[in-house]
């Protein structure tokens, strides 16, 4: 099956007091009718502004590049108007945010969320049917008693089940579509595990595409299967899950997996981190964005941004030493060449 | 919810307890009496006033002789205007006060939330600019030089309206828009920082990507949360534009409430400035707890507990 969307060259910034700041600066992508794809990055990588950049969710001061362009089921939703894009915002293509604390209307009973958004793009259903509807969703997220929590209010349900309710929200005009911003950040690891499960079951009942974004590469694992990993406004890193964990290719990548503890790890060491900070994107840096921190850095690695290298099919990675002339001594992409 | 609107009631007799005690004492605490006055009556008339009013008594004896007299519903006699009774002033002065103050209450609300949505829609656009440059100096200028201000130009050089209350409809103009300046500009500036905070929050966000129109965004799910700051204000405001302003009503010669207040306690007529007060004050609780009741209705986080 073909992409259903496809994004190229995505370069969104944010006019701020202290300058520009390049947020996303050229991103190219594909999604697959029916996979899940994940995006993984530490905080200020421009994995959300990307999602975001999609619907244009953006706030006033953020300005996509005119020359991004954002392919959905063969419509340039870049090229659209905003009326145009609200047609397909929540219908054709749905999101789930981070914070389901804050996502709700506090004034409003959950159920009417639910139901105001299929009502926007279906206005021929009756009071009745969509009431039916929204209880049937409630139903499928899991939450207990829809009947009698259908009036119930945000500051009533816990963390967990406003992100159920959230889900139903999303869900609710069978999107082809569904962006997920991190939906299970703020929630402790039991619901999270609950949340990832439904997602998944819900993916394969409906077929849903799911651009999932997220900082755990655990729950990548879990759930995605393909990932692209971004720092500092570009991706690092593209790979089917199998292979990133098999064969990561990219220091950054590299640095990541280092940093999941172990099961077996010994309580007395230290969990692994990466060294340093990102880098600041009112001036980033003219080579790779990941130089300042990675330990293979060479001289070219902070002058140049490197090109991507093919490293299987599908596979492909932003760094200067996967290129063919890359000399083989610290080099952990070249040790097996070596021996 | 109704044991914490009866232990509310009872703090507002406590309250209304303590001021009752507090002017009393202020009040005699200021030299001079009602009957000290330029036009100087002879000490034997001044004394058999005293003595007829029982202001002769000590303090404790005449606060007591006060207080029994509010348990009944009365507000006393006036000392300065003889036949008059406290409660006839309330019942004719106030009505008028309260008129003015209704009408500038709808103009308050029907300019300040208008201008504040639209402010805050054209944030940072030369119409944001111009509104709340109005509303600044609407907050800063007092409502005397308002006033002026407007009779100078209004009835002075256009003579579009009368300069002072003449009962007709056009005599309310100017004392309302003078009266309401300075509520419409902080009303004004408070709803558009509200509205903006609220636009800010993520479920607007969520509202976004639901499809909603900016239009439908703002008025489905922005309004009612940009409102509830607004609606904490707006008992005190009501409070206070309601029972009178003695600036407005001596400039356009109101007679309303707030002149005959001020009359009071410059003339120490005692029950006068002691009547007027408790008014004011079981108005203004009164006020603040309607809006709690509100609160309630608008906002479900909130549940009054006991």
């Amino acid at each position: 099956m073909g992409p259903i969307l496809t994004v190229n060259d995505l370069k969104t910034s944010f006019l701020t007091g202290a300058g520009t700041v390049q947020a996303v600066r050229g991103v190219s992508f594909t999604v697959d009718q029916g996979e899940i794809l994940g995006i993984v990055g530490e905080s200020g990588s421009g994995k959300s502004v990307t999602s975001m950049s999609i619907l244009r969710l953006l706030p006033d001061t953020a300005r996509i590049h005119p020359d991004s362009s954002v392919l959905f089921q063969g419509q340039e939703l870049s090229k659209l108007s905003l009326k145009e894009l609200r047609e397909i915002r929540g219908q054709k293509i749905a999101m789930i945010f981070q914070d389901p604390m804050s996502s709700l209307n506090p004034l409003i009973p959950v159920g009417r969320q639910v139901e105001e958004m299929m009502r926007i793009h279906h206005k021929d259903l009756s009071r009745a049917q969509l009431r039916q509807r929204a209880l049937e969703l409630f139903q499928a997220v899991r939450i207990p008693e829809p009947e009698k929590r259908f009036y119930s209010y945000p500051h009533q349900f816990s963390g967990g089940m406003r992100q159920r309710v959230m889900i139903a929200m999303a869900l609710s005009n069978r999107p082809d579509l569904l962006i997920a911003d991190e939906p299970t950040t703020a929630l402790d690891v039991t619901i999270q595990d609950q949340i990832l499960k439904q997602l998944r079951a819900l993916q394969r009942e409906w077929g849903t595409s799911i651009i999932f974004i997220t900082h755990d590469l655990g729950v990548v694992a879990e759930l995605c299967s393909r990932v692209l990993v971004m720092y500092g406004g570009l991706i690092m890193e593209e790979a089917a899950i199998d292979e990133l964990f098999d064969r990561p290719s990219h220091p950054y990548t590299l640095g990541l997996l280092s940093s999941i503890p172990a099961l077996n790890q010994d309580k007395g060491t230290r969990l692994s981190s990466i060294p340093g900070s990102p880098p600041d994107m009112t001036r980033p840096p003219q080579g790779c964005p990941f130089a300042p921190r990675c330990p293979y850095a060479r001289q070219i690695c902070a002058k140049e941004l490197p090109p991507y290298a093919a490293v299987g099919e599908g596979h492909r990675s932003m760094c200067w030493l996967l290129q063919p002339d890359a000399p083989g001594e610290n080099n952990p992409f070249r040790k097996e060449a070596a021996v | 919810m109704v044991k914490y609107f009866a232990k509310r009631l009872g703090m507002m007799l406590a309250a209304m307890l303590a001021i009752i005690v507090l002017t009393f004492c202020l009040m005699h605490a200021v030299p001079g009496g009602p009957f000290t006055s330029d036009r100087k009556a002879t000490p034997e008339v001044e004394a058999a006033l005293n003595e007829k009013f029982g202001l002769n008594d000590p303090l404790p004896v005449q606060l007591l002789r006060y207080m029994d007299g509010l348990l009944h519903g009365d507000f006393g006699p006036s000392y300065k205007y003889s036949g008059k009774t406290v409660n006839d002033f309330i019942e004719t002065f106030f009505p008028v006060s309260a008129k003015i103050g209704l009408i500038t209450v709808v103009f308050v609300l029907l300019a300040a939330i208008p201008m504040g949505i639209f402010a805050a829609v054209k944030n940072g656009k030369w119409q944001d600019m111009l509104i709340m440059a109005v509303a600044t100096i609407g907050v800063t200028i007092p409502s005397f030089v308002i006033a002026s201000l407007l009779i100078y130009f209004f009835s002075h050089q256009l003579g579009w309206t009368p300069a002072y209350w003449d009962w007709s409809a056009a005599g309310y103009i100017l004392p309302v828009v003078a009266l309401g300046g300075y509520s419409v500009s902080y009303l004004a500036r408070l709803m558009r920082s509200s509205l903006l905070e609220v636009m800010g929050q993520d479920y607007i966000r969520t509202a976004r990507a639901k499809g909603l129109s900016e239009f439908q965004v703002i008025t489905r799910h922005a309004l009612r949360n940009a409102l509830l700051p607004i609606i904490t204000v707006l008992g005190p405001t009501v409070a206070g534009l309601l029972t009178g302003s003695f600036v407005i009503e001596t400039i356009f010669a109101i007679p309303g409430l707030g002149k005959w207040f001020v009359n009071g306690v410059s003339q120490r007529d005692y029950t006068t400035i002691m009547g007027i007060t408790i008014f004011y004050a079981a108005f203004l609780m009164a006020m603040t707890l309607i809006v709690d009741i509100f609160y309630c209705l608008i906002d479900p986080r909130i549940k009054y507990e006991s």
